[in-house]
């Protein structure tokens, strides 16, 4: 398909602009003129329309397909929760900076109190911050609110402890704030090495990030020893929220002696993905963190208004442009509101019972790393279809032909040949066993003909492509 | 509400497959000890009554007329915007990690990204940052990777709030932030060219500054790469429309937000960041990049690429720790700029200041108030007022008027100031009554 600058016709108009109802302003001076317009495409308001909406026929997505990428949480995202959202589309973020604005925008800045506290009591964590724009966006300012907890403490402090299973994000999060990385492996049951760990842990370590269920989908039942490691050194416990779907209502990370939380919105609750973005990152802390929170805050003034402070002197700052992710969070708070606490209950049952459906339906076919009833996602490994040739991705081909966007594949980095399969709560059985035959498929044709998953995909407007090419030539912008 | 489909007959079915009776020994490799002490949250409601309860918070929103600006602008957003970003297969995807078949995200993020370089005049552009703030950050991150400096100089007539992100991202990191204080409106160029020392990595400037000035950088960007650091550029995307490219005046990195570009204010979010460079420091971007490539055949297709400098490759040692951005505020963006066209972003860019030169001529003639700005400004501009600007804004904000942002929090010794915003939204009626009431309230 043509590129919209391909389609791009001179002297073609799209948008009509009001006429001006005053005077034309006086030239710029010429030095500051821009001489050439900016190339951008002149087009119709139709060559528009035609064109992106070829474009989005060229996407699998969660309302046309089954999408269980592992780790990502692609549930179904409620409908209304767009209502919800539209409804607080034309405040202007600066309305409650001006003297006495906060009156004006009471309806927004208490959806973000109202969304706090929900995910507050969700984590059991003592406050929450909703700034974060995403998960690594939180999980940065949870490892920054771990930095000014140690320094306020003056605890010389240099690394932070993840497991080899960990998301990319928790190293690079950390990296980010300045500290070291420790890896430490996973045992030969899944979860991080415990003597491994013990022998890791020193007084300079500042913090270890954790995924409870963690990317194989297993929860840690030692999970209190570690934070009792942990805190032994004063080292904070950070947990990354992406798995949270498994345990709403069945575990609180603030009870097990998480000190530091970041929730992915998109993820648990349900907001859309967007095709990699917006998401949002909300951080939550045990209260002994608070002071270091980003600013500002919101907060309840004692006539019972909903209002901003700047945030103390110890606040590690501000990590947004203003308050975060606010029309994500309207989703996520509808969404919180809509199924109530007997709904979030069912999100986590139902999400586990799925997974360990996929698990139990597939485990004769595909080898499964670590044999344990599995949370929200299963881990397999495609290393007995490598025997003939056959990888992952081949299998994750296979299975774009079939109408399915493919399970997460090569991560963890733990497991050779990972395929992660997340189903979600919202799938159901008719949609799984559809997808388990198209697995079974792809097990049957690696042994009798691999070429067949080798050709893989062949119904898209485009086969695979060569990646070399793209990174080697770095055609980024066109013309 | 439930979205979960499993009738309990099927779940019998399925528990009988797994080889347990009841959903709650799936979940027993949870200890005991470990279960949630507390759960306490309202119960479920239906679509009906959640759309009740959330008409009545947002009623408690008061409608303003907007004068303020600050990095978040209030602009027509065309509707063909809403429709096809609403599209579903955009909406609910997620990270084209699978090329074939994301195909449509990927081509639209690599039409986005030659928009965003035509329009900075840069080579290369990534899929999207944040925010512009966290865009001003990253680029400091940047500039110091490239560099293997560690001081940074700021110039204070930056958009304060991205000068707060700057900070909170260095203040963990061995770095130098060097802010250098404004004179009324502008950036001090002997204070700047004083503080360019051989050990800075960048020079970080915005344009049009807070205070609304227009400033040619070419003299700035000279002066950087005489000592071997680069210009960071923060600019306002609708401005291009008529203000010379960073390109041209020799940026070497341009961030900026993207709400302005078919992004609804939102309450602050979410917008997009966006960030451009040379193709030479393409390795050193943070952040997902989109490139052309064939297939086998070789159709001409799209893949995320130069993925070895991101988290899920390098993990520690990735260019950043991003991983979602805002591909759908981006894809807004791109959509908004083909929408309004070449021809149609010279005209906006126009009609802005057009109607922001009529607002400065008339409130700049009210006796006793005095625009700040030396020379020219794009669609805001900062006024001095013969008395405390919060306390005049806040007189205005009771007639329903946004009237301005004041400084005194912000500058030092600018109480009686505020920064005015008009954008072609703002009818000559919607001015006129600003400027009566402004002089009503001095």
């Amino acid at each position: 398909m043509n590129l919209i600058f391909e389609k791009s016709v001179p002297g073609r108009r799209g948008l009509k602009l009001p006429v001006a109802d005053v005077p034309r302003a006086a030239a710029l001076p010429e030095n500051l003129v821009r001489t050439e317009p900016a190339q951008l495409p002149e087009v119709s308001e139709l060559d528009l329309v035609r064109h992106f909406t070829g474009l989005s026929r060229r996407n699998f997505s969660v309302d046309g397909n089954f999408y269980p990428l592992g780790s990502c949480t692609m549930k179904y995202n409620a409908k209304v929760t767009e209502n919800a959202a539209a409804l607080f589309a034309d405040v202007h973020p600066m309305t409650p900076l001006l003297p006495e604005g906060e009156t004006s925008a009471q309806g927004a800045l208490c959806l973000i109190l109202g969304l706090s506290r929900l995910l507050a009591e969700i984590t059991g964590m003592d406050e929450v911050s909703c700034q974060p724009l995403a998960g690594a966006h939180g999980e940065m300012t949870g490892i920054m609110l771990i930095a000014a907890y140690h320094r306020a403490k003056r605890n010389k402090k240099k690394y932070v402890i993840v497991p080899d299973s960990s998301h990319g994000t928790n190293p690079a999060s950390a990296a980010m704030v300045g500290y070291e990385i420790i890896t430490i492996p996973s045992a030969p049951y899944g979860d991080m090495d415990l003597d491994a760990f013990r022998a890791a842990m020193n007084g300079e370590v500042a913090a270890v990030m954790l995924t409870c269920p963690n990317t194989l989908g297993l929860f840690n039942p030692h999970i209190r020893e570690i934070c009792d490691i942990a805190h032994e050194h004063d080292a904070l416990m950070y947990y990354d929220g992406a798995n949270l779907n498994a345990i709403l209502g069945k575990v609180r990370p603030g009870d097990v002696g998480f000190d530091v939380i970041h929730v992915n919105l998109h993820k648990t609750f349900g907001t859309p993905h967007g095709g990699g973005g917006p998401g949002s990152g909300p951080v939550g802390v045990k209260r002994e963190l608070i002071p270091f929170l980003p600013g500002p805050r919101i907060i309840k003034h004692a006539d019972g208004r909903c209002g901003l402070e700047k945030g103390t002197s110890e606040s590690i700052g501000r990590v947004a442009n203003f308050y975060g992710n606010f029309g994500v969070m309207a989703r996520a708070y509808a969404y919180i509101i809509l199924l109530g606490r007997e709904g979030l209950i069912e999100v986590s049952e139902q999400a586990v019972l799925n997974a360990n459906y996929m698990l139990a339906r597939l485990r004769e076919h595909f080898d499964l790393p670590f044999d344990r009833t599995c949370m929200h996602e299963c881990v397999f490994s495609a290393s007995r279809q490598l025997k003939h040739g056959v990888h992952a991705i081949d299998i994750a081909k296979y299975l774009i032909d079939r109408g399915y966007h493919p399970p997460t594949v090569y991560f963890p980095l733990n497991v050779k040949e990972a395929i992660m399969i997340e189903p979600t709560e919202t799938e159901s059985k008719e949609t799984m066993d559809a997808f388990i035959e198209a697995m079974i498929e792809a097990a049957n044709l690696a042994e009798k003909e691999p070429e067949r998953l080798h050709e893989a995909p062949r119904t898209m407007p485009v086969g695979r492509l060569d990646e070399t090419k793209a990174a080697r030539e770095q055609n980024v912008c066109f013309g | 509400m439930s979205y979960c489909p499993n009738t309990p007959e099927q779940i019998r079915e399925m528990l009988a497959v797994i080889g347990k009776t009841a959903v709650d020994e799936l979940f027993e490799p949870i200890p005991r000890g470990l279960r949630a002490k507390s759960f306490n949250l309202p119960a479920g409601v239906s679509e009906q009554e959640l759309l009740v309860q959330l008409q009545e918070m947002a009623a408690c929103n008061r409608h303003l007329i907007n004068f303020i600006g600050g990095g978040y602008y209030d602009h027509h957003i065309p509707a063909v915007v809403d429709h096809l970003t609403g599209r579903a297969e955009f909406y609910t995807a997620y990270t084209p990690y699978q090329p074939e078949c994301s195909q449509g995200t990927l081509q639209a993020l690599f039409e986005y990204q030659t928009a965003i370089c035509r329009l900075t005049g840069m080579e290369v552009s990534n899929a999207s940052l944040y925010d512009g703030g966290t865009a001003l950050a990253e680029a400091a991150m940047m500039a110091l990777r490239i560099t293997g400096r560690n001081r940074i100089v700021i110039d204070a007539s930056v958009n304060p709030f991205a000068r707060q992100i700057v900070t909170t991202y260095m203040k963990n990191l061995a770095v130098e932030l060097v802010e250098i204080p404004t004179s009324s409106g502008s950036a001090d160029r002997s204070a700047l060219t004083e503080a360019l020392t051989d050990d800075v990595a960048a020079v970080m400037v915005q344009n049009p500054n807070f205070f609304g000035s227009i400033e040619d950088l070419t003299a700035i960007a000279h002066a950087a790469h005489a000592k071997g650091a680069l210009l960071v550029t923060s600019v306002y995307p609708i401005s291009l429309g008529l203000i010379k490219s960073p390109g041209e005046m020799g940026a070497d990195i341009v961030v900026g937000d993207g709400q302005s570009l078919g992004n609804p204010l939102a309450f602050g979010g979410p917008s997009f960041g966006f960030i451009a460079t040379t193709k030479k420091y393409i390795r050193n971007l943070p952040g997902r990049i989109i490139g052309e490539t064939i297939d086998r055949e070789g159709r001409r297709g799209f893949v995320l690429t130069l993925q070895a400098r991101e988290q899920h490759i390098k993990r520690h040692k990735a260019t950043s720790n991003i991983c979602s951005n805002q591909s759908l505020c981006a894809l807004r963006g791109l959509i908004f700029l083909a929408a309004v066209g070449r021809e149609g972003l010279v005209e906006l860019a126009q009609l802005n200041r057009d109607k922001a030169e009529y607002a400065k001529d008339r409130l700049g003639s009210i006796k006793g108030v005095r625009v700040l700005n030396r020379g020219a400004t794009f669609n805001e501009f900062t006024l001095e007022l013969p008395r405390d600007a919060a306390e005049v804004v806040h007189t205005l904000l009771d007639k329903g008027l946004a009237a301005g942002m004041p400084l005194g929090e912000y500058y030092a010794g600018m109480a009686n100031c505020m920064v005015v915003t008009v954008t072609e939204r703002r009818s000559r009626g919607e001015i006129d009554a600003l400027a009566d009431a402004l002089e009503a309230a001095l």
